[in-house]
């Protein structure tokens, strides 16, 4: 597989936007194959917090000076921008959170006051520390039950135990739309159609998928979707809770404060409209802000042609560790995004992962968050590389060589 | 050779090295070598549990001197850990207890007793100067 110099000038065109990329690591070139944990900025971001700060802060939704009501209108046009991108219905199903975790919770806390002892929620084995610990506590406040879909060895969700687990019980199905350790793809179309059958909700972790793949909201049909800005050429500290407005509407505020309320008074106090009412307290602003700039990044790049690109990627990588061999994959589904999971013999991940970054080469090594699917696996960790839009064939070419290195060293 | 001695010592093999990789070499080679807890003499209230690797860390008290026994399932782990009982081995808990351990820093490896680094060496350094202590 050899790139075509048109692809390869895309690719360095889309590189020459991320001034990081050129940092050097221990002496050598940067090498960051630790995308799944989070984005590189791109320098249209990046400016955007520095000039907001510069020339246009000032707190939103309350003031009368103009600085204020200019800073509004970007929070909201933000808002906008990621509502159509994404094709929610309205601007007012997009709460602005902190990131994935901070929408699981509050999901789990205010859509859990909902539930009813006995009630049940299914979640699968791979999914992320943050969609089992929020449910876990839910669990021992609301008495209702957790059910965990289990996995085949591939790594792909066991459907027959997913419909089998489904009854007229299961009041909510939060599930992961693409597996952070094994970059697995969940059929979640299919999920979503099933679980609406038996009347059940769906909140889909959409920490891994916003960045590879095109999200059509409404199309899909979940019920809640979430994501952290982080993780899509954003800035850390704010990421975006979807809800369907019939929903957001009947369940309680998370937090309370500033913002989400219409009127207050000790003796009765009546909430704000949506979004607002979930957003209690002074925003992450110019995270907002930045987030919109950061979805204005990926309109402007030719998406299909990334997705084309990150595959090319991943396969090349398969290609050449399958030619190690004492290298086994975990996660060997072929609906698949741009992340390999792997161990070198009975070499410890960290071993490997510690070497491979004194040759400038970051990944990530350990549990990844998932503990249960290293249980699943037997394995203490794996060391995890996951590609992005502006990795080349070339780096993989080095991080293979540095790999070799490091095993020989090792073995 | 005394405790700061040991230090300078090591300090002054690495200093042999440059290159980042030659260090980790020499580092391996001494996980390679260290005197190991058999997997089935291992203790459930010797393990240190990192988020990377595990440390599993044995203190014994002989002669007015402290001796340690120590494994890690990572082997860059276990050569940092077999530097430490190389410096550590023999002395009396007072020194353990209250002398500097610098060399570490000095050869830069500081970022592994990083609590960031959570590969349970930081702990296993306090449990090491902790069990000195009971015994002094
Ligand atoms: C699938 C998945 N869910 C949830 C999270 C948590 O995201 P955050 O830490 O940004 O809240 C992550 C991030 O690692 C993830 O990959």
């Amino acid at each position: 597989m050899k790139e075509t110099s048109q692809s390869r000038r895309a690719v360095q065109d889309i590189r020459s936007q991320f001034p990081i990329l050129t940092q050097k690591i221990n002496g050598r070139d940067l090498i960051y194959f630790d995308n799944a944990a989070t984005s590189q900025k791109p320098s249209v971001v990046i400016d955007k917090i520095k000039n907001y700060y510069e020339k246009e802060n000032a707190n939103i939704h309350r003031g009368v000076h103009s600085l204020s009501q200019e800073a509004t209108t970007a929070y909201e046009q933000a808002r906008h921008k990621i509502s159509s991108y994404l094709n929610a219905k309205s601007d007012s199903e997009i709460i602005f959170t902190k990131g994935t975790t901070d929408g699981i919770n509050l999901i789990a806390s205010s859509f859990g006051e909902l539930l009813n002892p006995e009630d049940e929620i299914i979640i699968s084995a791979m999914e992320h520390h943050s969609n089992i610990v929020p449910w876990q506590l839910l669990e021992s406040r609301k008495k209702i039950k957790i059910k965990v879909v289990p996995i085949h060895k591939t790594g792909e969700i066991d459907l027959e135990a997913f419909e089998n687990l489904l009854n007229e019980k299961t009041k909510l199905v939060s599930i992961t739309h693409i597996s952070n350790s094994l970059g697995i793809i969940n059929p979640i179309k299919e999920i979503i159609r099933k679980s609406h059958v038996v009347g059940a909700k769906v909140l889909i972790d959409g920490a891994q998928s916003v960045q590879h793949e095109k999200i059509d909201l409404q199309e899909l049909n979940c019920d809640f979707f979430v994501f952290s800005g982080h993780k899509v050429y954003g800035p850390t500290g704010v990421g975006v809770l979807y809800g369907k407005s019939e929903l957001l509407n009947i369940m309680p505020p998370y937090q309370g404060g500033g913002d989400m309320i219409e009127k207050v008074s000790f003796e009765k106090t009546t909430f704000n409209v949506l979004p607002f009412k979930f957003e209690a307290g002074t925003p992450n602003i110019v995270g907002g802000i930045a987030l919109g700039t950061a979805f204005d990044f990926i309109d402007s790049l030719n998406f299909e042609q990334c997705q084309v690109h990150e595959l090319e990627l991943l396969r090349y990588a398969e290609a050449q560790l399958n030619a190690i061999p004492t290298i086994k994959i975990f996660g060997t589904s072929k609906n698949k995004t741009s992340v390999i999971s792997f161990n070198v013999g009975d070499i410890h991940p960290f071993d490997i992962g510690t070497l491979l970054d004194k040759q400038g080469v970051a990944v990530r090594t350990g549990h990844h968050c998932t503990q249960p699917i290293m249980d699943f696996y037997q394995i203490p960790g794996t060391i995890r590389v996951s590609f992005g839009i502006y990795n080349t064939k070339d780096e993989i070419d080095l991080f293979v060589a540095a790999l070799n290195k490091s095993i020989q060293i090792l073995s | 050779m005394n405790y700061t001695e040991k230090q300078n010592a090591i300090i002054e093999d690495f200093s042999l090295f440059d290159d980042w990789m030659e260090k980790y070499e020499l580092i391996i080679d001494l996980g390679k070598e260290i005197e190991m807890i058999p997997n089935q003499d291992k203790r459930d209230e010797q393990l240190i549990e990192g988020c990377q690797s595990r440390v599993w860390l044995k203190s014994n008290y002989k002669d007015g001197k402290m001796f340690y026994f120590a494994d890690s399932d990572a082997i860059i782990t276990k050569g940092i850990i077999s530097l430490l009982i190389k410096v550590m081995n023999g002395e009396e808990p007072k020194t353990i207890a209250k002398e500097d351990l610098f060399f570490i820093k000095e050869i830069g490896l500081q970022e592994h007793l990083s609590p960031t680094r959570a590969n349970g060496l930081v702990e296993m350094v306090k449990r090491m100067k902790l069990d000195a202590i009971k015994n002094y």
